[in-house]
């Protein structure tokens, strides 16, 4: 093609026409084709995370994806969608469907809550309504673990995990996160399987039934005799992080969050040790 | 003015017209994605790949493509190529393109890409161009996994996520070094590969 040619008004029309459309075709398919792939590979992330969470591990190696979603399937695990402020579990198949997404209800008007609570900063104004807890049952049907998703703001980002507590609720059994902006190496411990093992078995509240007190969280200085029952020890050279990890676990186990929820649990279970206060 | 070779268009930009130590383009990305060799390598595989082909499709359209809009017209075929990377990373690779984030868009901006459309694809055939394409994307990742190699092995103790030194926080005796995951210490590696390549191939020295 002649430089004139190549230059002239129409041909930049048409070139520029013919590429978009071209471009824009190859995108879309792309996107298309693969969106089922991804989505597959999004919920079995998340799945893997929960069952991460909970504790529940294989002899040898990691589990395969199929192992995964059984779990799910089976009735192992079962996802329910709680209603923070009642504690109940939202039956409202307009909400409470496979595609409710508690990170994008945090983020949406008419799903979320603003954050009142001055006790426990975790560094966000607003959280959802509505979210995700996931049941751990035994091959019997009764309740293993219960494991809820947490998050809050850490030094850089916001730190998304899930707590996982025994069929007690008083006791956690293990705490991971599976998304995090720390710094590698100090904050970043967060995932360090050493620092995570050491939540196993930590008790939430202190004192008696009728006044007890959440105690469970990070001690900065390390942990004491006194407070080992309850704390873990902080990350050193990572005390903000430290921090935001003992504020969020506070706030999302105290009344201003899942508290209603656990009270209703446990008093299913019969026995009314666990406190709504604070 | 002599045509090059294949051999030389394939093989000159891995020492010694390297991207990155010569013409010191795509340093962004380098210091981003190589604190493992694992994500290291899918980069240099999708930074090769999209280079590759933009490449060749720009060269293959070069005698059709209007000069005023030469450089958007660039863009859209890099930007649709590196979509579609992205795409089948997250449909194939979805924990490496987890960790990778926004670095895998971000390929759209890394100037070896642009700079290989431009400078070389705009004046030669699909063929050479696509041979260019893939020698400058080994001459990149030749740098990027070297770097990743220092980071992964001192930083973290590990190579592709296996222990490799015994680490303090897991019962072993290596302390890593906390510097080595911190981006800055990219450019400190990356300046010292420039110093030895330098001194090994003095013609590499900009005059003053």
């Amino acid at each position: 093609m002649l430089p004139e040619q190549r230059d002239s008004i129409t041909n930049t029309f048409v070139v520029t026409l013919v590429l978009c459309i071209a471009c824009s075709l190859l995108v879309s398919s792309a996107a298309v084709v693969l969106k089922d792939v991804q989505n597959k590979n999004k919920l079995l992330d998340r799945q893997r995370n929960i069952v991460e969470a909970a504790g529940l591990s294989k002899k040898s190696g990691e589990f395969q994806a199929k192992e995964i979603s059984d779990m799910f399937s089976d009735g192992t695990i079962e996802p329910r969608v709680v209603d923070l402020q009642s504690g109940e579990y939202v039956i409202d198949k307009a909400i409470a469907n496979d595609s409710f997404d508690e990170r994008k209800a945090a983020k949406d008007e008419s799903m979320n809550a603003v954050i009142h609570s001055s006790k426990f900063r975790i560094g966000i104004e607003k959280r959802e309504k509505y979210t995700w807890v996931y049941l751990v049952k035994d091959k019997q049907g009764n309740l293993e673990q219960v494991v809820l998703p947490i998050y809050g703001k850490g030094l850089w980002s916001t730190m998304y995990g899930f707590v996982a507590l025994k069929s007690d609720i008083k006791t956690i059994n293990g705490l991971t996160y599976y998304e995090h902006g720390e710094t590698p190496g100090l904050g970043g411990e967060v995932v360090n399987p050493k620092w995570k093992k050491q939540w196993h078995g930590k008790q939430i509240w202190r004192g008696e039934p009728s006044d007890a007190m959440l105690a469970v969280g990070v001690s900065k200085g390390g942990t004491t005799s006194e407070n080992m029952p309850y704390m873990v020890d902080g990350l050193s050279g990572a005390t903000i992080t430290s921090r935001g990890v003992d504020s969020m676990i506070k706030y999302w186990l105290s009344s201003d969050a899942f508290g209603p929820y656990l009270a209703k649990l446990a008093a299913q279970k019969g026995d009314s040790h666990v406190s709504t206060i604070p | 003015m002599l045509a090059p070779s294949p051999k030389k268009v394939l093989l000159d930009p891995i020492v010694n017209n390297n991207p990155i130590t010569l013409q010191v383009l795509g340093v962004c990305s380098a210091l981003a994605v190589t604190t493992q060799l694992s994500t290291a390598l899918v980069m240099c595989i999708a930074v090769t790949l999209v280079t590759a082909f933009s490449s060749a499709s720009i060269a293959a359209l070069r005698n059709y493509i209007p000069s005023s809009i030469r450089m958007i017209v660039q863009m859209v075929v890099i930007a649709s190529l590196v979509i579609v990377v992205d795409q089948i990373l997250k449909a194939y690779f979805f924990q490496i393109s987890k960790t990778m984030s926004v670095f895998v868009g971000l390929i759209i901006t890394n100037c070896i890409v642009m700079g290989r459309a431009e400078g070389f694809a705009m004046k030669n055939t699909a063929w050479m161009s696509f041979l260019d394409g893939i020698g400058n994307g080994l001459g990149y990742s030749a740098v990027l996994m070297l770097v990743a190699f220092i980071r992964e092995l001192f930083g973290s103790g590990s190579l592709f996520g296996f222990p490799v030194l015994a680490k303090v926080t897991e019962g072993g005796w290596y302390t890593p070094n906390g510097l080595l995951l911190l981006s800055p210490s990219a450019f400190f590696l990356i300046g010292i590969l420039i110093w030895i390549v330098r001194t090994l191939k003095p013609s590499q020295v900009e005059k003053v």
